[in-house]
């Protein structure tokens, strides 16, 4: 199975470690993956402002940068929603290779139990908070939502709800917005700062002690609602829970993953 | 004004921002334990867009079925090519009963239309008799909520209008009191009034009704005392037959307000002995909608669910959408109409998905408003700068070396720049700063520290192999 990672332009340079979690999430289910170099940003930020000229030669790198692979990882539904459901504006429809790049791009999540079937255990003893990322939520359905009366299982509390010790935090709004929306955070800065902080109240009162996700978008805002208010609550990408819970020894000590062995 | 900064004022006063959010969020959860008790809940909303689309694919030849059987009833349809012609009829159609009031329950087509002011402008004296409407309407200012239009105003503010201008006692805010005052004040109005004006809520082709959803009973009685009775659709209120009508009317309430179904549905097979029906229909925009792909806007049923479940609305509050329907679907329908003057509202939305999903007949809100962007785009009417910041993003990452320089310079920048400058409010740094900090900058991007992790693998077993061998 050749896997390839893509790593989000925003996580790359500002959240390496949770690049690096991912990684080790991976290679702890045996799977190793490749890195391409080539390879930057989506498009997302241009498609969501509505620049879509700008976006179309993003697309049309991110195909051939990614073409040929089984599977293209990405701990982001965010991104990986506009390459699955947006890019049919920007790419040739009829194109082969970009229709295999669009269908084989799938969220960590949905790879590590769908694809993968692996479940996780190790210790994870906190008050866990979970903010459903909405275009993971509503455009990927890797969970039921509160509008739409379908059951479905939540992917990220079912990759988690192994970890020994782990609590979930009972939220009043399970799924509201967070507010972030790209642009949006600036260009609405004032109604989506109040959605961040009406979050962070959500998860106070829930007794949140690890505020976790599926999108580093959602958690770099909400992350800057909390430092700014100094609030007794840690921000996790849920590829590091996982790769805490795991204790796999940190990449950047260049240990080898695996454990045990021998 | 634009959305941005009318919605900044109204979270400026947080505690009020808030309690609009709440007010909103509690109809929004009793929609949810509605829709939840109906078992075929999504079946019913896959239906009632098939219908709708399939009624808009052939809207020619429903509207035309629908007059042929409504005349035969004796009701009297008009036809209105915009906003003016329609206000025409109505008012020639006034004229000549030499109306002087006219009652009037809800219809946002003819808030779409600026009836009132135009009417009142030839000396018509209009009361709009849905409460929410009535309190909107002597406080001088527009609905901010399709289905509760006064959901912005406080009871104490309510007590203070109503004091001032039906007599209440000072400082009076009970609810019930309040009611009770309107109702009597609107009790004489329909006594007085020689004419009343509804809107729409479905126009059933096969059989030439009207159906006309309420909860205060208002639309009956605004129609049942004077002999004219007008009634004003938009072409789009169309369904093909009575039965499909089951469909909408389990959706529309639940959705609405969380009610299983409205207090008043009132079905009308032309006039009232010895009256007359006048029904018209507009189109003032829809036909250009309905070719566009935009079209599946014209699928809304006017519920308002998507507005009290977005959270953009329920934080900036109807007004500031500066537009008849305001929220999501309105973020669609007005940008179409006149782009330029609200080229912001298809930004006003974080994309969240929510109404799309909330949405009765599912209108892929959120995707259009998505679409609606790049539609402003052809039109040059996107903000110059964030055109261009784009621009240059797209540059850069179109190149990966250049990418990985910009992104070396840019954290460097960002963790020596002192913190007031980072922050300054001219930047888009300074308005993300306002309320939040920024991520903190790593020597390091994920790149850099896997290929270092790389080449470290890659040496150790060179090494082991050597000492192996
Ligand atoms: S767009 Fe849908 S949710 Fe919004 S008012 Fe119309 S029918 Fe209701």
């Amino acid at each position: 199975m050749k896997v390839a990672l893509f790593i989000p332009c925003y996580v790359d340079q500002f959240y390496p470690g949770v690049g690096l979690a991912t990684v080790a999430v991976l290679e702890a289910c045996g799977v190793s993956v490749d890195f391409p170099e080539g390879q930057t940003c989506c498009g997302q930020p241009m498609a969501n402002s509505g620049c879509m000229d700008q976006a179309r030669p993003l697309a049309e790198h991110f195909v051939s940068t990614f073409a040929g692979y089984d599977y293209v990882v990405a701990p982001s539904g965010s991104c990986v929603s506009m390459v699955r459901n947006h890019y049919d504006h920007l790419v040739d429809r009829q194109d082969q290779k970009a229709a295999e790049v669009r269908s084989r791009t799938i969220e960590l999540s949905e790879f590590l139990i769908n694809v993968l079937g692996h479940s996780f255990s190790g210790s994870f003893p906190f008050q866990t908070g979970i903010h459903q990322s909405c275009h993971g939520l509503r455009e990927l359905r890797l969970a039921g939502c509160s509008e739409e009366m379908t059951c479905r299982d939540s992917l990220l509390r079912n990759l988690l709800e192994g970890l020994d010790g782990i609590q979930f935090a009972q939220l009043q709004r399970p799924d509201e917005c967070c507010g972030f929306g790209g642009t949006f955070a600036v260009s609405e800065a004032a109604v989506s700062a109040m959605m961040g902080q009406d979050r962070i109240d959500d998860h106070l009162q829930a007794g949140t002690q690890v505020l976790t996700a599926g999108d580093m978008s959602c958690l770099m805002h909400l992350d800057g609602i909390i430092r700014r208010r100094r609030l007794p609550i840690r921000v996790m990408h849920f590829a590091e829970i996982l790769a805490e819970a795991l204790r796999t020894p940190g990449l950047q000590t260049a240990e080898p993953a695996q454990q045990g062995g021998e | 004004m634009g959305h941005p900064a009318l919605a900044a004022d109204f979270t400026a006063n947080e505690e009020r921002a808030h309690w609009h959010d709440r007010a909103l969020w509690f109809v929004r959860q009793k929609r949810d334990r509605m829709a939840a008790s109906v078992p075929e809940w999504e079946e019913l909303r896959a239906t009632a867009s098939a219908i709708k689309q399939h009624t808009q694919s052939l809207l020619a030849d429903y509207l035309q079925e629908f007059e042929k059987n409504a005349t035969a009833h004796g009701a009297v349809v008009h036809w209105a090519a915009d906003a003016e012609e329609h206000n025409q009829i109505v008012l020639s159609i006034l004229q000549q009963h030499q109306v002087q009031n006219l009652v009037k329950s809800k219809s946002m087509l003819t808030e779409e239309c600026h009836l009132n002011p135009w009417l009142e402008k030839h000396g018509i004296h209009v009361v709009d008799t849905d409460l929410g409407e009535r309190i909107v309407q002597l406080r001088e200012e527009p609905p901010s909520h399709i289905v509760l239009p006064a959901i912005h105003i406080r009871k104490e503010e309510v007590g203070e209008c109503f004091h001032e201008h039906l007599g209440t006692e000072k400082g009076a805010s009970d609810p019930e009191y309040l009611t009770e005052a309107a109702r009597q004040h609107l009790r004489d109005c329909f006594c007085k009034a020689d004419a009343g004006l509804t809107g729409v809520n479905f126009a059933i082709a096969e059989t030439g009704g009207i159906v006309i959803c309420t909860n205060e009973g208002n639309a009956d009685l605004g129609v049942g005392v004077p002999p004219v009775h007008i009634a004003c659709m938009g072409m789009e209120k169309l369904i093909p037959r009575a039965e499909d009508l089951s469909v909408f009317l389990r959706l529309l309430a639940r959705s609405a307000t969380g009610q299983p179904v409205t207090t008043y549905s009132s079905h009308f097979h032309g006039p009232q002995q010895g009256g007359e029906l006048h029904i018209v229909i507009v189109d003032n925009g829809r036909t250009e909608i309905l070719q566009s792909e935009f079209r599946r806007s014209l699928d809304c049923i006017r519920c308002g669910a998507c507005m009290n479940t977005c959270p953009v609305y329920r934080r900036s509050g109807g007004h500031s959408y500066e537009s008849t329907v305001p929220g999501p679907i309105g973020s669609i329908l007005t940008p179409l109409r006149t782009p330029e003057e609200h080229s912001t509202l298809p930004f006003a939305c974080s994309l969240c998905g929510s109404c799309t999903d909330v949405c009765p007949v599912r209108i892929p809100l959120h995707h259009q408003l998505f679409a609606l962007r790049e539609h402003l785009d052809s039109k040059n009417l996107l903000e110059r700068g964030k055109k261009l910041q784009m621009k240059v993003l797209a540059t850069v990452f179109s190149r990966p070396w250049l990418y990985s320089l910009v992104g070396r310079i840019a954290r460097k920048a960002l963790r020596w720049t002192p913190r007031f400058l980072t922050y300054s409010r001219l930047t888009p740094a300074g308005l993300w700063g306002k309320a939040r900090e920024l991520p903190e900058a790593p020597r390091k991007s994920f790149r850099e520290l896997y290929r270092e992790r790389q080449q470290q693998t890659a040496s150790e077993r060179n090494h082991s192999d050597r000492s192996n061998g």
